[in-house]
């Protein structure tokens, strides 16, 4: 979801690569039409490498199948990994720069310095 | 009167530990966010039932936020005070959040958002903090990444407390500038408590609804006042010119007459004083 595009000069800026040092997993309500209408918006690629930077590629496949909305199971496995895995401290780095956003207290920080807009 | 926050320091600065802790323990501020962001979610107009991922700007303690909650979207939300995000982390608020400068645009990717709300923030972008800092285009910068980062036909509400009107017009012509169209639904005009200012943006068209009128006024004088309020706020160029005009071009379209082509120079000031 997130892009290190606004630092200058950076193209895409996507997707950002996470390194988590502390994960938590919460609990939150399973709302089977919010992640499917959720799915198209994503990319599916950068979904899974996401997965994989937190450990949690588990059994996704590696191309989204057709009919996705009926799949219960599988939605159920990306309601997992996209709301209730939290990277707490770690951070993210731009595909490009190499510029590093760090994330502590499960917030992460995406100031840019005066020389980087 | 007591001096605007904005005069006093820059907001991460201003918004520090202290400003942070006593935010979400005054029951007025309490009162006003939760009334505000709801006003400004009846303005998004989402679909029924549906539950929608919403951005917004300014998210600060996440007062908003849990209105958000309340009303069964999820959020994202964005500030550039470390202080009032740990305010919002203690009270384990349901977004998540990032820390981050709206002035340097959103950092999400296209078409992510059903609609972006801000509530009280806005108005920070219009000072300059630094030699660097260029309102007008920090302004725009937050408009364009916001317009890329909307899913089409989605909506924006900005609640605000603008200074002066040259502020409302850098705002409001930013925001038309980066594609927006739409304009400003004022609540409760001639009320100085009541009042609140809210830009109401739009990626697909539409019209803009009303603003709200105190109850002791009459459905005449009600209309009356509108409409007098309307033109003074077109003469003093409130009313973006741009969606003006686009509405005025659609009505013409309706009867069937020839108007000109959209451009992204609709509606924007030709250079030079009038
Ligand atoms: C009046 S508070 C509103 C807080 C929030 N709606 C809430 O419920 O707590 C305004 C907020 O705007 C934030 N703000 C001001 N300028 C900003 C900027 N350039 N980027 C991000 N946030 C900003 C401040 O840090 C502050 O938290």
């Amino acid at each position: 979801m997130l892009t290190s595009k606004g630092i200058k000069n950076v193209k895409e800026g996507f997707p950002l690569k996470i390194q988590a040092d502390e994960v938590k997993n919460v609990d939150i309500d399973f709302d089977q039409d919010f992640i499917s209408k959720m799915v198209p918006k994503l990319d599916w690629n950068a979904l899974i490498f996401a997965a994989q930077c937190v450990g949690h590629k588990e059994d996704l496949p590696d191309t989204l199948p057709e009919g996705y909305e009926n799949d219960e199971d599988l939605l159920r496995k990306l309601h997992h990994i996209l709301l209730e895995v939290e990277v707490i401290n770690g951070c993210l780095e731009c595909p490009e720069t190499q510029r590093k956003f760090p994330i502590s207290n499960g917030i992460p920080n995406m100031l840019l310095n005066e020389d980087e807009v | 009167m007591s001096k605007r926050p904005e005069h006093q320091a820059p907001p991460e600065v201003y918004y520090g530990v202290d400003e942070a802790r006593k935010y979400t323990q005054n029951s007025r501020i309490i009162e006003v966010q939760e009334k505000c962001t709801e006003r400004a979610l009846e303005l998004l107009t989402l679909p029924d039932d549906q539950s929608c991922l919403l951005l917004d700007l300014g998210c600060g303690s996440g007062l908003s936020g849990e209105a958000i909650t309340d009303q069964g979207h999820m959020w994202v939300g964005m500030d550039i005070s470390s202080s009032m995000l740990d305010v919002a982390m203690d009270r384990e608020v349901e977004g998540d959040m990032l820390l981050a400068d709206i002035g340097n645009g959103v950092p999400f990717r296209p078409a992510m958002f059903d609609g972006a709300i801000s509530i009280s923030a806005v108005q920070w972008l219009c000072y300059s903090d630094s030699a660097a800092h260029k309102p007008a285009k920090r302004l725009y910068r937050l408009f364009m990444t916001l317009f890329a980062s909307l899913a089409r036909g989605s909506r924006a509400v900005f609640q605000f407390y603008p200074e002066n009107d040259a502020q409302v017009e850098l705002i409001v012509s930013q925001a038309m500038r980066a594609g927006f169209t739409g304009g400003l639904v004022v609540d409760y005009p001639n009320s100085t408590r009541a009042k609140k200012i809210y830009l109401v943006l739009m990626t697909g068209g539409g019209t803009l609804p009303r603003g709200l009128q105190d109850q002791n006024e009459s459905g005449s004088l009600q209309a009356q006042y509108q409409r007098r309020e309307r033109m003074k706020q077109i003469r003093s160029g409130k009313v973006p010119k741009r969606a003006w005009i686009m509405h005025k071009k659609e009505r013409r379209r309706k009867q069937g007459k020839e108007v000109r082509r959209d451009s992204k120079f609709t509606g924007r000031k030709r250079s030079g004083r009038f």
